[in-house]
């Protein structure tokens, strides 16, 4: 068993990285593309997530639990800001009956 | 030999569930219809979950599981229902503000990655301490070392949840 999970991981640290970054960039091109609000919100999901598992992969590279403790703190952050996001989200749906976000320029200077 | 056997077939699991992770981030961005967008970034977190098992962090891979695909997900699909898009509404951007998005993203994602590829080759992820992602072992470290941030995450956690309460609720003055 003991074997089994020390062979487990023979990947190379850097594919974590790329994979992350990969995945990061994707969550940025889907901020910048997309004029709804709520999946404007999933791809800061999956921003959030990239970070996460590179902080994981880290952890487990350096033999430190303290990266997996910082997740298990994102991941609180996280469902905080779901939850006041999705409020403001539903009262701009109140307010101007749609979620685009092009709508809400007038706070432009 | 049994080794090698293991590394490989434990290699491709990682190779096979990172293109997954990539496919389903992608089709997360470019699904026309929100509620598909929102069932593929359940299917992307749970190749998440799978990551952090082949990893042994047990105690994420369970919270991720439970947190992000149980509650936080079905947070963003009560509230598109109950903002009802039924109409297929989003108007699309104009082309190039599309292209100049992707390309932005694109330079981000080349950066980080020469800057990888400047680093050189790096150390396989070895997981010395079979049982660092164990629940037993982080909460240890939880409630020894970050007992402080732990009780202020509560604190931020309340605040979310009356914030969010008096947000969503009706102005019964103005209305």
């Amino acid at each position: 068993m003991e074997s089994l999970t020390n062979t487990i991981h023979a990947v190379p640290l850097n594919h974590y990285i790329l994979l992350s970054s990969i995945i990061f960039s994707i969550g940025v091109m889907g901020v910048l593309i997309r004029r709804n609000a709520i999946v404007i919100f999933m791809s800061v999901e999956l921003m959030l997530n990239a970070v996460n598992l590179l902080l994981t992969a880290f952890s487990v590279y350096r033999g430190d639990a303290t990266g997996q403790v910082f997740v298990f703190f994102i991941m609180a952050l996280a469902a905080a800001e779901v939850a006041v996001g999705l409020a403001i989200i539903v009262m701009i749906y109140r307010n101007t009956n749609s979620i685009d976000i092009n709508v809400l320029n007038r706070l432009k200077w | 030999m049994g080794q090698g056997y293991f590394v490989n077939i434990n290699m491709s699991t990682f190779y096979f569930i990172a293109f997954l992770s990539i496919f389903f981030s992608i089709l997360v961005i470019t699904a026309k219809n929100p509620v598909h967008s929102i069932l593929y970034l359940i299917l992307t977190f749970f190749t998440f979950t799978v990551h952090y098992i082949l990893m042994n962090a047990q105690f994420l891979a369970i919270v991720n599981f439970i947190v992000y695909m149980g509650a936080i997900l079905v947070l963003f699909l009560y509230t598109l229902m109950l903002i009802n898009l039924n109409k297929d509404s989003e108007p699309v951007k104009p082309f190039m503000v599309k292209f100049a998005g992707v390309f932005g993203g694109g330079i981000l994602m080349v950066a980080l990655a020469a800057s990888l590829k400047s680093m050189g080759a790096s150390n396989p992820v070895i997981l010395q301490n079979p049982d660092l992602g164990l629940v037993k072992n982080l909460g240890k470290v939880l409630f020894n070392e970050f007992l402080l941030p732990f009780e202020i995450s509560s604190v931020l956690l309340l605040s979310a949840m009356v914030g969010a309460v008096l947000l969503a609720t009706k102005d019964t003055k103005t209305a």
